[in-house]
C-alpha cells in the first residue's frame, strides 16, 4: 500500500510526523479524504478531528483552526493547536466545556464574548470526542 | 581610612549581593535554555506557513487583499516587545531607545502613531512620556504559549484590517547568541516581503478559492510572526539577564578582593600600632 508523509505542526512545536495511508479531515467546505498522489492543494480547516489511517489502525488528532497543505508526497497540517488523542487532558476539556457553557448562558448573543465562548465550547467538545474516539 | 568594622560590613553585604546575583544568573541560564528551545521548536511551523503564504500570495498577485497592498499611511502602529522586569542589562533600554528615536524622527504629532506594548517596561516607558499606548499586555510567562498572546496579536492585526492602522512595525531584540542581541525592526503589515529564497513555488489548487484562503491564512501568518518575535526576544531577555548577572557577580568578587586587601592592611596597621605602643610603654618604664 502506498503511503503519504503527514506532519502536524503548531506554534509550540511539531506534534505528529509519520507515514500513513490516508488522511481524512473536515475542511470548511466539507469532508476531505487525501490519498497518496493527491494534487497540490491548500484548504482551511475547521475545529475538528484529523483521522490518519495506517493499515487497520486509526490515529486521531484534534486540531483547532489552521490549514491543510497537500503535496504529492506530503501533507502538512498547520494548526494553532493540535493534540493526539492519547495526549488529551480529558478532565481539562470537560472543565473547559462547562465553563464555556456557563458563559454562553450568561452573555447575550451578538457580543464578542459570546462568540469566543462558542468557539471555546467547540474546541472543548472536539477534544472530548477525539479523546473518546467517537468520530 | 575606614574603620575595621566598616570594611567588614561592606565585605559581608557585597558577599550577600553576589550570592543573589549568582542565583539569578543560574535561574536565567535555565530559562535561557528553555527559551532557545522554544524558539527552535517554532521554526518548523514558521517555515511551513511562510512557504505556503508566499506561494499563495505570489501566485495570486492580482488579488488585492487589504493585508497585501500598501495604502497611504495616516497612522503607524509600533509593536514593541520588552520584559516585565529589569535587571537585564541594556536589554530593554536598547529597544526603547531605538524606537523612541525612530518615532521622534518620523512623526511630528502624537496622532500619527500608536504603540502596542508587550511587557511592563515598554508600557510604562511610553505611558510616562504621554505617548499613545493603545494596547498592552503584561505578565507574559517566561515560556509563552501561543494562546497567551493570541488575543493581543489578533487585536493588533484586526486594527490593521479595520483601517485604524495603516502600517505596522515590530521592535524587539533578536537573539544572536548568549552574549549578543540585536535590536530589530521589522515591517509586519502590509505583508510585502516574504523572504528571498522562496522561489521554488508549487502551484496549488485552492479549496474553496484563493481569496478565501488568504482571508484566513494572512491573519494567522501575521499572528505567528508576532509570536515568533516574542519567542525570539524572550530568548534574548534571558540571555541578557544572564550576562548582566554574571557581570554583577564578577564585579562583586573584584570588590570583595580589594576590600579584603584594605581590611587586612588596616588590621595589620592596628597590630603594628599596638606593638609600638607596648614597646614604647615598656621603654618608658626602664
Amino acid at each position: 500500500m502506498k503511503t503519504i508523509k503527514v506532519s502536524v505542526v503548531t506554534p509550540d512545536g511539531p506534534v505528529y510526523e509519520s507515514d500513513v495511508e490516508m488522511v481524512s479531515t473536515k475542511a470548511s467546505t466539507g469532508e476531505l479524504g487525501i490519498l497518496p498522489g493527491h494534487i497540490p492543494m491548500v484548504a482551511p480547516l475547521q475545529i475538528g478531528a484529523v483521522r490518519l489511517k495506517n493499515g487497520s489502525k486509526y490515529e486521531f488528532i484534534a486540531v483547532s483552526g489552521g490549514f491543510l497543505e497537500v503535496r504529492p508526497q506530503q501533507v502538512n497540517i498547520l494548526a494553532q493547536s493540535a493534540e493526539i488523542s492519547s495526549e488529551i487532558d480529558l478532565e481539562r476539556a470537560l472543565r473547559a466545556k462547562e465553563r464555556a457553557e456557563k458563559r454562553l448562558h450568561e452573555r447575550r448573543q451578538e457580543t464578542h464574548d459570546f462568540k469566543r465562548a462558542e468557539l471555546a465550547l467547540q474546541r472543548a467538545i472536539n477534544r472530548i470526542s477525539v479523546a473518546e474516539r467517537k468520530i | 581610612m575606614a574603620s575595621l568594622r566598616d570594611i567588614k560590613n561592606r565585605i559581608t553585604s557585597t558577599k550577600k549581593t553576589s550570592q543573589i546575583t549568582k542565583a539569578m544568573e543560574m535561574v536565567s541560564a535555565a530559562k535561557w535554555n528553555r527559551g532557545v528551545m522554544n524558539a527552535k521548536a517554532f521554526v518548523p511551523y514558521m517555515e511551513k506557513i511562510q512557504e505556503v503564504t508566499a506561494s499563495i500570495a505570489m501566485g495570486s498577485k492580482d488579488s488585492n487583499h487589504p493585508m497585501l497592498t500598501n495604502r497611504p499611511v495616516k497612522k503607524t502602529g509600533y509593536l514593541v516587545i520588552t520584559s516585565d522586569r529589569g535587571l537585564a542589562g541594556a536589554y530593554n533600554s536598547n529597544v526603547l531607545r531605538q524606537l523612541h528615536q525612530t518615532i521622534k524622527k518620523r512623526h511630528q504629532s502624537n496622532d500619527e502613531f500608536a504603540i502596542i506594548a508587550i511587557g511592563r517596561v515598554g508600557r510604562d516607558f511610553f505611558q510616562s512620556r504621554g505617548m499613545n499606548v493603545v494596547l498592552d499586555i503584561v505578565g507574559i510567562a517566561d515560556q509563552p504559549s501561543f494562546a497567551e498572546i493570541q488575543d493581543i496579536a489578533s487585536n493588533t492585526v484586526g486594527m490593521f484590517s479595520d483601517g485604524t492602522l495603516d502600517e505596522l512595525y515590530i521592535y524587539y531584540s533578536h537573539y544572536l547568541s548568549a552574549i549578543a542581541q540585536e535590536v530589530t525592526e521589522k515591517k509586519l503589515l502590509p505583508l510585502t516581503d516574504f523572504g528571498a529564497g522562496s522561489t521554488k513555488l508549487t502551484s496549488y489548487e485552492f479549496e474553496p478559492n484563493a481569496e478565501e484562503i488568504l482571508e484566513v491564512l494572512l491573519p494567522q501568518y501575521a499572528e505567528s510572526l508576532i509570536y515568533g518575535a516574542l519567542l525570539d526576544s524572550k530568548a534574548s531577555e534571558h540571555a541578557a539577564r544572564m550576562t548582566a548577572m554574571r557581570n554583577a557577580t564578577d564585579n562583586a568578587k573584584e570588590l570583595i578582593n580589594s576590600l579584603s586587601l584594605s581590611y587586612n592592611r588596616a588590621r595589620q596597621a592596628a597590630i603594628t600600632q599596638e606593638i609600638t605602643e607596648i614597646v614604647g610603654g615598656a621603654a618608658a618604664l626602664e
